[in-house]
């Protein structure tokens, strides 16, 4: 089997790829939403000309440094303001007060250019920090959950690896599948300003059910081999069963992930704008999870066997 | 062959019941009969989240409080006629860190922030308090407010009714607002004032003490008058208030969320284009690959969008965007199991056996690994849906259904196919049709 030969290679591949993740992460940071710190999130956009009237008459959006200066005098603090879609401002701030709320589609307009606000979130500083707790106990239950999970389906393989084994790689998979995800997102954040957000973490908790999923049927064809093997009485190599196992399910493996990919391209492409982020880190992340069950979890299974033999021998 | 009649009317009778089950949700949409709800994402509308302060009530009082509070927002919010609004109370989990009680109002259609929170915020907060020294205090300040007063048994959950009186003689009556308190809180109030004669009994109005009379004596009759120095229309104006509902314990603003109607109208749209051309994408790629199968997988998926489509209608489950995204995804997802029977089934015809026993085996085979998968997915969105905000639940909802759903639909209704068409492999066409784009079978 050719990924099980060159399973050093992968390896190299792989951690090439999670080192560019970490990389990312380090040197752009991610970025919590006002979600996990508390603050507020205004989107507005202005009036665009009607089609024919042509020119710079009216329903442009104002000049930023214009309005940065608008913004500063009406009293808002700590703000960063960015341009999006063709014609609308999206802004993140500290908390505001009730006067800014009152006058905020008027600060926003000018002479010209009438704002409207499509989208306002306030959120406060304890619903803040209520949800990032929420937020790393639900990553810690599901990755426990999963790895109580794998252990539990394969408490009744023990030869020649135990399936403890089979659940640590796992979950070496799953740090993969989170590591991957969140270097991208920290470069989309340099990129387009996006922020850490609930939405964020639930791609990512979706993407640990599904790679696992992946992983399982791999792993599951692994067990169902050896057993055969077992009952028949044949001996053969464990790195050639496992390479046989993942021959087998290698094509599923890819149609499965093919069909979701796809739904998630045209939820990308034309799917309502408030979900195009939350698709896109999903995208990254299945095809992560996908890559890590075929590339990663067997040749570590295969990896992990043969030190076990050499140790013996 | 009976055995294969009986399989091929069972088919019939599936396929009759998804086009049942298909034409309830296209005519209940056509006439509006069950709609679809949506969340306020998609509708557009507000969602308020307030923090009740109950440092004035005794514990014992907390859930009744919460439950008065709710149904006096509720009342006002009605009065002004905002359609289908929801109000609901949450207890803070104690998994979050903080233990909080709040108030959760959703004003779908409202779209003006600050008129939100005007129409709530006029509902005024009236609270009665005990003095704990025995001397008022010479000069009084709200921050010392919990220090000096300890909550009374009565709150302003048993307010009845107020109306504006005048009292004293006609040169120089003085506007006062008469509380009259429910049956049940003109007993408490007896008891209080019974067992407190001498004490000062504070009377507080959005948080400030409006008048601070001495209890002289027990007062059976459920009446409490506040004189504070009103002028006639104030009076008249809180009376009027009052008369609208008070709140129990004062409410602090700590989150809010609007999202205008057209961007909640354009992410309808585009979720609807979305859902239709991610269906469209994955049915293609089925039929091209699987052919044959790849069209009962075809059929099973539209069972599939049918029947989640209706329990949408049923539960109801509240549409959000990320709800959609989910189905969307689930769509992509529900054909795994089908991908993992086929492949199944085409092993097994490479190993031999006919195509019946190809079928029936390669189910038996898939199955371990479709529970295995699915449960992992579950694991997921039970916790999602248990942890997460309401966008997340929402999402987290759909995914869940969608996992056990795509599941049913998968195992048994791809199976009662399979079975009915009683092809047999022997014949090269067959063979084809039970191929796929680039195996050797």
């Amino acid at each position: 089997m050719f990924i099980i030969k060159h399973r050093n290679a992968f390896f190299a591949l792989t951690g090439a790829l999670v080192l560019a993740a970490l990389i990312s992460v380090a040197v752009f940071g991610l970025h919590l939403g006002i979600e996990f710190t508390g603050g507020t999130l205004v989107e507005v956009s202005y009036d665009l000309p009607a089609p024919g009237t042509g020119g710079q008459a009216g329903g442009t959006r104002p000049d930023p440094v214009a309005l940065t200066n608008t913004l500063n005098d009406a009293g808002f603090k700590d703000f960063s303001l960015r341009e999006t879609g063709d014609n609308g401002y999206t802004l993140r701030a500290q908390s505001i007060g009730d006067a800014q709320r009152g006058e905020l589609a008027a600060v926003f307009s000018y002479q010209g250019g009438t704002a409207h606000v499509d989208q306002l979130t306030e959120i406060g500083p304890t619903i803040g920090a209520e949800l990032r707790n929420k937020a790393i106990l639900a990553l810690g239950l599901v990755l426990l959950c999963i790895l109580l999970f794998i252990a539990f389906a394969f408490r009744k393989v023990s030869q020649p690896i135990s399936s403890w084994v089979y659940g640590l790689i796992a979950l070496v998979t799953l740090v993969h599948d989170i590591i991957i995800p969140m270097g991208f997102f920290a470069l989309l954040g340099y990129l387009t300003g996006a922020q850490v957000d609930t939405l964020f973490v639930t791609a990512v908790l979706t993407v640990l059910g599904f790679s696992i999923h992946d992983t399982i049927v791999v792993f599951d064809r692994t067990r169902e081999n050896l057993r055969i093997n077992h009952e028949k009485n044949r001996k053969e190599d464990f790195a050639e069963t496992a390479g046989h196992s993942l021959n087998q399910t290698f094509v599923r493996s890819i149609n499965t992930s093919l069909t979701v990919l796809f739904t998630l391209l045209v939820l990308y492409f034309i799917g309502p704008a408030s979900t195009k982020v939350f698709a896109l880190t999903l995208l990254v992340g299945i095809t992560a999870g996908t890559y890590s069950s075929i590339f990663l979890a067997t040749p570590l299974l295969v990896w992990v066997e043969k030190r076990r033999n050499k140790a013996k021998k | 062959m009976p055995a294969m009649a009986q399989k091929r009317v069972f088919a019939i009778i599936v396929l009759l019941i998804g086009a049942a089950i298909g034409y309830f949700v296209y005519h209940s949409e056509v006439t509006a009969s069950w709609p679809f709800k949506l969340g306020l994402d998609l509708s557009g509308g507000t969602q308020l989240v307030y923090r009740a302060d109950l440092n004035a009530i005794q514990s014992s009082d907390v859930a009744e409080s919460m439950s008065a509070l709710r149904d006096t927002i509720e009342r006002r919010v009605n009065m002004f006629g905002v359609s289908e609004p929801l109000v609901q109370t949450e207890q803070t989990s104690a998994l979050s860190g903080t233990s909080e009680q709040r108030l959760i109002v959703e004003l779908p259609g409202v779209t003006d922030t600050q008129k939100a929170i005007a129409l709530i915020g006029e509902t005024p907060v009236l609270e009665f308090r005990l003095l704990k020294s025995a001397n008022p205090p010479a000069a009084f300040s709200t921050t010392t407010v919990n220090q000096d007063f300890e909550p009374a048994a009565i709150t302003g959950k048993d307010l009845a009714s107020s109306e504006l009186q005048f009292q004293g003689s006609v040169a120089i009556s003085e506007p006062v607002v008469v509380l009259h308190f429910t049956s049940q809180g003109a007993k408490i109030f007896a008891d209080l004032t019974k067992n407190n004669v001498g004490r000062y009994f504070g009377i507080f109005l959005d948080g400030q003490p409006i008048s601070i009379p001495v209890i002289r004596e027990s007062i059976p009759d459920g009446t409490a008058v506040i004189s504070g120095g009103f002028t006639a229309t104030g009076a008249k104006e809180l009376a009027r208030n009052l008369n609208y509902g008070a709140l129990p314990v004062p409410i602090e603003l700590i989150s809010t969320q609007t999202v205008s109607g057209t961007l909640g109208d354009k992410a309808v749209r585009d979720g609807i284009m979305a859902g239709l051309w991610g269906i469209g994408a994955v049915a293609l790629f089925m039929l091209l690959w699987y052919r044959l199968p790849g069209l009962l997988a075809t059929i099973a998926l539209t069972l599939y969008i049918v029947v989640m489509l209706a329990l949408f209608k049923f539960i109801p489950v509240t549409l959000t965007a990320a709800g959609i995204a989910a189905f969307i995804l689930s769509v992509g997802m529900a054909v795994d199991a089908n991908v993992l029977i086929f492949e199944r089934i085409k092993e097994e015809l490479r190993g031999g056996k006919s195509t019946a026993e190809s079928i029936s085996d390669g189910f038996a085979r898939a199955w371990p690994s479709i529970r295995d998968s699915n449960i992992s997915s579950m694991i997921t969105a039970v916790i999602l849906f248990w942890l997460g905000t309401s966008l997340i639940k929402g999402f987290a909802l759909v995914f869940g259904l969608g996992v056990l759903v795509s599941m049913l639909t998968a195992i048994t209704v791809s199976r009662t196919f399979l079975f009915a068409l009683g092809v047999d492999a022997k014949y090269g066409f067959t063979r084809l049709l039970f191929g796929s784009g680039i195996s050797r079978t």
